[in-house]
């Protein structure tokens, strides 16, 4: 039973990271109908800002708690201003172009990132210090849940809850309601689309940045490779929760967490990353849509 | 002329860089010994490189506008010059002729090394023309394809070392293999559109590596397989010299074949309908073309060359591992395609010279080479979609023909 639970929480926490990651996904499919590939890696580089601030801090001498928070501001700043260049570069421009353009240019701004923090930085994997304290209050259920992972758990919920809030009942979270339902109709209205879009790719890079700083302190080693992989599978949470809805990415990714905690607990850990891909193509097959997404009629 | 404001809005651009990249470009860190290394010669490059390439993107954004609304004021369309140049005999029969001959004499002027670099370059032109019927001609954004490369390679090692088959019985097997699986892949796609079909065809290019990496008693893990007989010449075991010669003219030949398939391929019934699959899918429903055989075909015949293309690179060699069939071979493969012109044979077997050759005859860049392929997808994406030589849209024109009012 304890073997289950830890499986069970250990799926939970993986679910939170991906949540963190796939809201951004979809929310920018929400509006601009587009998958940006290179989310993966702002997440990445989210990760990276993070343990150089860290390493800085460190040489002056910086408790760790403080550090933790200032390296956390700082990675979400710089992730954000990364989405919001990488935007303006690859994707403004195409917006009028056929959508297989879009994709290959982020397809481009991947690769791009990818090898720009491979040069800069090291392709070695770095440790990434633990910053997260062991709580005395956690002792005995030790052995089921760590610290670092109550501490992703209540950040997810908040983050979340935040963000709901932000697209409810805040003025930009109804335009970005709006836009994604009808860009024309809504530049009609007086909404600035393209800062709406810009505003989107902030707000989840950010997001997906907070998602970096946590996973990184609790796996304890970041390279430039990490986000390509946790991307696609975060895009597949996307998918599987109806992409362009965000209880439904939260939900996706929760069920890709539990999959893939208890497919390597139970079944073998050589082939974690085929359960994520097997899963897609069977959502893809049965329920295109996906579990919460509405399936949309085409028009010519 | 550059005007006070476009400098300002350099500057900005020149700041705004300075701050983006400032910590991954100047910090350098190094956790186990608590080092860090202060790079600010970095910054400096980046303010002044960001400044100029601000010119030069507003320069191209701006040409690129008027361009739009030259075009939407009816201006004449211009035919690229690659194009006029295919339309004249008198000077494309004898540029033919000369490419021709010096293909033909290639490895006898040339090193081995030099033939086996050509022999690399010659099976991405053949995987470029494969992709390009996917991507270029039925517009579905395939990630995966390096996967049937892979099925290809490794059924000619497979099969040659249980069953001793030789290259030339393995060729057709490869690709048969290739074709099957590329329905394989297409059945669950069928229903998919562009980005979500670009995910799945990833993740089964990504199932297939990891397949081929984990079940050791099947392909042999990631150590892979190794002793590859090269091809013979009916029966004679060639020298390894000879033996590169003679896989550069198998390449040459499977490579005039291609040619030759795709564009009969594109003019036909089928190469039409995916054309049409491409610009509009309901439309061409409508039209009565059944999306899903067209949709498979377009799978199945594209992957049948990257499966004959992988048995001639393990034949070539003489060596499998997972390690050659990564995502990254497919972003190249797409590159080739972006880089040339979707659509476009002579595009395609340009770009797949300009971005193989390239790389090997400038070795000393050669860590920036993804960096640059990844520009590269953006900036043509940007400011030349339809790449290199495009393609030109098949037209019926109706000349000397008078316009009659309708009475």
């Amino acid at each position: 039973m304890d073997y289950f639970l830890e499986l069970f929480l250990g799926g939970l926490t993986r679910g939170s990271i991906y949540a963190l990651i796939a809201l951004g996904y979809t929310m920018v499919y929400g509006i601009i109908e587009l998958i940006n590939f290179a989310h993966g890696e702002i997440y990445m580089i989210g990760a990276f800002t993070a343990l150089i601030v860290i390493s800085v801090l460190t040489l002056m001498g910086m408790n760790t708690i403080a550090m933790l928070v200032i390296a956390g501001v700082i990675a979400v700043i710089y992730s954000a201003a990364y989405g919001y260049t990488v935007e303006k570069i690859a994707y403004k421009p195409l917006r009028n172009a056929p959508r297989l353009s879009a994709l290959i240019s982020a397809i481009g701004m991947s690769l791009f990132l990818q090898n720009y923090v491979l040069l800069a930085q090291t392709s070695d994997f770095l440790p990434f210090p633990n910053l997260v304290p062991e709580f005395e209050f956690m002792e005995p259920y030790a052995h089921i849940i760590g610290s670092t992972e109550i501490v992703i758990l209540i950040t997810t919920a908040i983050v979340m809850v935040l963000l709901t809030l932000l697209i409810k009942f805040t003025n930009i979270g109804k335009a970005m309601r709006a836009a994604s339902q009808d860009k024309t109709m809504s530049m009609l209205v007086g909404i600035n689309v393209d800062r709406v879009i810009s505003v989107t790719f902030v707000v989840g890079s950010a997001t997906a940045a907070i998602g970096g700083v946590l996973i990184a302190s609790h796996v304890g080693m970041i390279n430039f490779y990490v986000g390509f992989i946790a991307g696609i599978k975060a895009f597949v949470a996307a998918v599987l929760g109806g992409i362009g809805s965000i209880p439904g990415a939260v939900l996706g990714s929760f069920i890709l967490g539990w999959t893939e905690s208890f497919a390597t607990g139970y079944v073998s850990s050589d082939y974690e990353d085929v359960f994520a891909f097997l899963f897609l193509v069977l959502i893809l097959i049965f329920r295109p849509a996906g579990i919460l997404g509405r399936s949309e009629k085409h028009k010519v | 002329m550059i005007t006070f404001d476009q400098i300002k809005k350099a500057i900005l651009v020149s700041v705004w860089f300075m701050f983006l990249t400032f910590p991954i470009m100047v910090i350098r860190v190094n956790p186990v010994e608590c080092v860090v290394e202060w790079r600010w010669m970095n910054m400096l490059l980046i303010g002044v490189g960001s400044f100029l390439l601000s010119f030069v993107w507003h320069y191209f954004i701006r040409r690129k506008e008027l361009g739009t609304q030259k075009a939407e004021g009816g201006g004449a369309e211009t035919i690229p010059l690659a194009q006029r140049i295919l339309s004249k005999k008198a000077i494309y029969r004898p540029t033919l002729a000369v490419l021709g001959i010096c293909a033909l004499i290639f490895p006898f002027i040339f090193s081995l090394y030099q033939t086996n670099i050509m022999v690399t370059a010659l099976i991405y032109v053949m995987l470029g023309l494969g992709l390009n019927i996917v991507v270029g001609l039925a517009g579905l954004l395939d990630l995966g394809y390096v996967a049937f490369y892979a099925v290809g390679a490794y059924a000619y090692a497979l099969l040659n070392y249980h069953f001793g088959l030789s290259f030339w019985m393995v060729l057709p097997i490869g690709a048969a293999l290739g074709a099957t699986f590329g329905i394989l892949l297409g059945f669950p796609v069928l229903r998919l559109r562009g980005d979500y079909l670009a995910i799945v065809t990833l993740g089964f290019g990504e199932i297939i590596r990891i397949i081929l990496e984990n079940w050791n008693e099947f392909s042999f893990g990631p150590s892979g397989i190794a002793n590859i007989p090269r091809p013979s010449l009916f029966g004679i075991d060639l020298s390894l010299h000879a033996a590169t010669i003679y896989i550069y003219y198998i390449m040459i030949g499977l490579c005039l074949f291609t040619i030759f398939v795709v564009n009969r391929l594109q003019d036909s019934r089928i190469g039409r309908a995916w054309i049409a699959l491409r610009e509009d899918e309901i439309a061409c429903q409508a039209m009565g073309i059944d999306k899903a055989k067209t949709k498979l075909t377009a799978f199945s015949l594209g992957a049948t060359w990257a499966g004959m293309s992988g048995v001639v690179f393990a034949a070539k060699t003489t060596f499998v591992n997972p390690a050659s069939f990564t995502i990254w071979e497919s972003i190249i493969i797409l590159c080739i395609v972006v880089l040339g012109g979707m659509g476009s044979i002579l595009g395609v077997i340009a770009g797949a010279l300009v971005l193989i050759l390239m790389p090997e005859y400038l070795r000393a860049f050669s860590e920036y080479r993804m960096l640059a392929f990844g520009v590269l997808l953006v900036v043509m994406m940007v400011f030349r979609p339809g790449g290199l030589i495009p393609n030109v849209r098949r037209t019926y024109k109706f000349e000397g023909v008078t316009e009659t009012k309708k009475g």
